[in-house]
């Protein structure tokens, strides 16, 4: 048992107080300590993956209660990767932000960072299902606030339908979770993964339902179609670096539906069979070419974007929804790039805003610095609407040669494709007007004093994710092999529920019967 | 009891899914807090309708399942902490806009031109 894994959880707990109560009015203490937690966080998640990248299991039993008693967090080869792309991304973000002086502009953005860094760990380590819920609810609260940072209107309304839509989510997944309780009489994962596997075939009605419940949860997380209906005006109305951290919030759905879907109620289960073939794979598709379409129908920069992130999570559903190691590997490379590329692009439309009035799609005088801007927009588009040579392109063809054999397979390649052909066009429509028409416009009157270009240590953090993008597609062999180990051990999830079950502890043998 | 409970919780439901569905900020806001207190029924009746049963193990041939409890007690915070945190956003985004839909206005994307 290695205490380090509940580092990443305990960590921002302790900062977020820390810096509400002690660093309140002063803003440079903040930055300091929310940067050193994020760095140091980075150091823990590259030791945690590092431990777990040989196929151990980390356990750590909080209090030291034997599951499932007791709430555990498990640390696999899934978990600490997505804790460690967390981290990284946390990292360009928090840079961005004090770079941009978003973190000034209202209160508490620190604290309210790192309570959702707190939220987003906890979910990706927990290996309780009623735990994933609590920290979900750490990650909501947190985002809510992060949400409608420094105010205004129309953000304050878009603020209201992510909150509501988001209590409603809750709100099922309680009702999920009532139901799987009521019908195993347990919540743990791993020991749920066990006693799904009794349970008779004449009653599957209780347990069928309450999966579907739950795959309908983490769809809206995933901002799945037709349950993405939250997501366009919450991330276009966004600030910037916010926008750029909530990209790993849809992976949290998408890293939910994994770890269920694969240990809980696994495709061969008898209960819940057909759940991914008749349900997920469509509604992927779906949102593929909704979202493509959107990036081709967008007006507004910031609203393409936020469409390309359906976009890129029907790709990563339509591999999940595969549920082949070769599928679920193909969608982990894929979660890391559109990671990676959607929070690149959002700092990079922030960068754009800061340059001119507005971030509607049509022709406006160039201004300094502009560039850059459209170089590192013209890196971050080909990524996103996965042209070669960058990771985007990489991915799609994973997730193409794992849909070789599926039934489905002459959808998926023609979604696919197409789809790629809309983004390609709508994403080259929105760079050449606001980049590139910009020279063929006459400044009519004096410039915006408000604007001031962005400094270089914004630049340098969105330049950053681009690198990062950049190594990702160059080291793409090593990615993927290590995505394909952690597929094979999410498919081999025997010692993953071993390790949960009988690792001993405080009432490790009940007296009784349970 | 069954009945009762089931469709206490049935009711609560369609009337918070009604008033959720009126898509104006204070009826949504209510339709929510009672789809909340129907999860929470919902949850009590997860661990087994028992009535004046103890919730641990001893002499006692009948027990109460704790463990839903501490479930409710869990949701009923969060739920609590939420609802308080979305009046003061709806508030706010009343207060400044002066209109309390909740979905968005038919197309804002041309006013914000120069």
């Amino acid at each position: 048992m290695t205490h380090w894994l509940i580092a990443p959880v305990i960590l921002p707990a302790i900062l977020a107080p820390f810096i509400v109560l002690a660093a309140r009015y002063h803003i440079g203490i903040q930055r300091v300590f929310s940067l050193v937690g994020v760095i140091a966080m980075i150091a823990i998640a590259a030791g945690l993956s590092w431990q777990a990248s040989d196929g151990t299991i980390l356990i750590y039993q909080l209090g030291d209660w034997a599951a499932p008693f007791g709430i555990i967090l498990v640390g696999d080869m899934l978990s600490t990767l997505m804790v460690l792309l967390t981290s990284v991304l946390a990292l360009f973000v928090l840079l961005y932000a004090i770079g941009s002086g978003w973190d000034d502009r209202g209160w508490h953005f620190h604290a309210l960072f790192q309570f959702q860094l707190m939220g987003i760990m906890g979910a990706f380590l927990t290996g309780d299902l009623f735990n994933l819920f609590v920290f979900f609810e750490v990650l909501l609260i947190a985002s809510y606030g992060l949400m409608i940072h420094a105010g205004g209107n129309e953000r304050l309304r878009a603020g209201v339908q992510y909150v509501l839509f988001n209590l409603l989510g809750s709100t099922l997944f309680l009702f999920a979770l009532g139901a799987i309780y009521a019908e195993t009489g347990t919540l743990n994962m791993a020991d749920l993964a066990q006693r799904a596997d009794l349970i008779g075939a004449e009653s599957t009605v209780g347990i069928r339902v309450a999966a579907v419940l739950l795959l309908l949860v983490f769809a809206i997380k995933a901002a799945l179609v037709p349950l993405h209906f939250w997501l366009p005006s919450s991330y276009a109305e966004a600030p910037g670096p916010v926008a750029a951290l909530f990209a790993i919030m849809t992976k949290v759905g998408a890293y939910a539906i994994i770890r269920v879907y694969t240990m809980v109620f696994p495709p061969d289960l008898e209960a819940t069979q057909g759940l991914h073939d008749v349900w997920l794979q469509p509604a992927a598709l779906i949102s593929l070419a909704l979202g493509m379409i959107g990036v081709l129908a967008a007006k507004k920069l910031d609203r393409l974007v936020a469409f390309s992130v359906i976009g890129s999570m029907g790709m990563v559903m339509i591999a999940i929804a595969l549920f082949t190691p070769e599928g679920i590997a193909a969608a982990l490379y894929y979660i890391v790039h559109s990671t990676l590329a959607g929070a690149a692009l959002f700092l990079i439309v922030d960068l754009v805003k800061s340059s001119r009035p507005s971030l509607v799609l049509r022709a406006m005088p160039p201004v300094a610095g502009a560039a850059l801007t459209a170089g590192l927009f013209f890196a971050a588009a080909i990524a996103m609407a996965g042209l070669p040579p960058l990771s985007g392109f990489l991915g799609k063809l994973l997730i193409l040669d794992a849909a070789f054999t599926s039934p489905w397979a002459v959808w998926i390649w023609t979604i696919v494709l197409v789809s790629s052909l809309i983004s390609v066009v709508g994403f080259a429509r929105a760079g050449s007007i606001v980049f590139w028409k910009a020279n063929s416009v006459t400044p009519d009157d004096v410039p915006d004093d408000e604007l001031e270009p962005p400094s270089a240590l914004a630049y340098g953090a969105a330049g950053g994710l681009v690198a990062l993008l950049a190594a990702h597609t160059v080291f793409g062999g090593y990615a993927h092999d290590y995505t394909l180990a952690t597929a094979a051990q999410l498919f081999a999830p025997e010692p993953y529920i071993s390790a949960v079950v009988d690792t001993p502890g405080k009432l490790s043998t009940p007296a009784e019967d349970y | 009891m069954e009945v009762l409970v089931a469709s206490a919780i049935g009711i609560l439901t369609a009337a918070g899914m009604y008033l959720v569905l009126r898509l104006r900020t204070f009826p949504v806001i209510l339709g929510v807090s009672l789809l909340t207190y129907a999860v929470n029924v919902f949850l009590f009746a997860s661990g087994r309708l028992t009535v004046g049963a103890p919730p641990i193990l001893g002499d006692a041939t009948t027990y109460a399942d704790p463990l839903p409890q501490a479930l409710v007690l869990t949701a009923i915070v969060i739920s609590f902490g939420m609802t308080a945190v979305v009046v003061m956003i709806a508030l706010g985004s009343y207060l400044g806009a002066d209109d309390d839909n909740v979905n968005d206005p038919v197309s804002t994307d041309e006013e914000d031109a120069p």
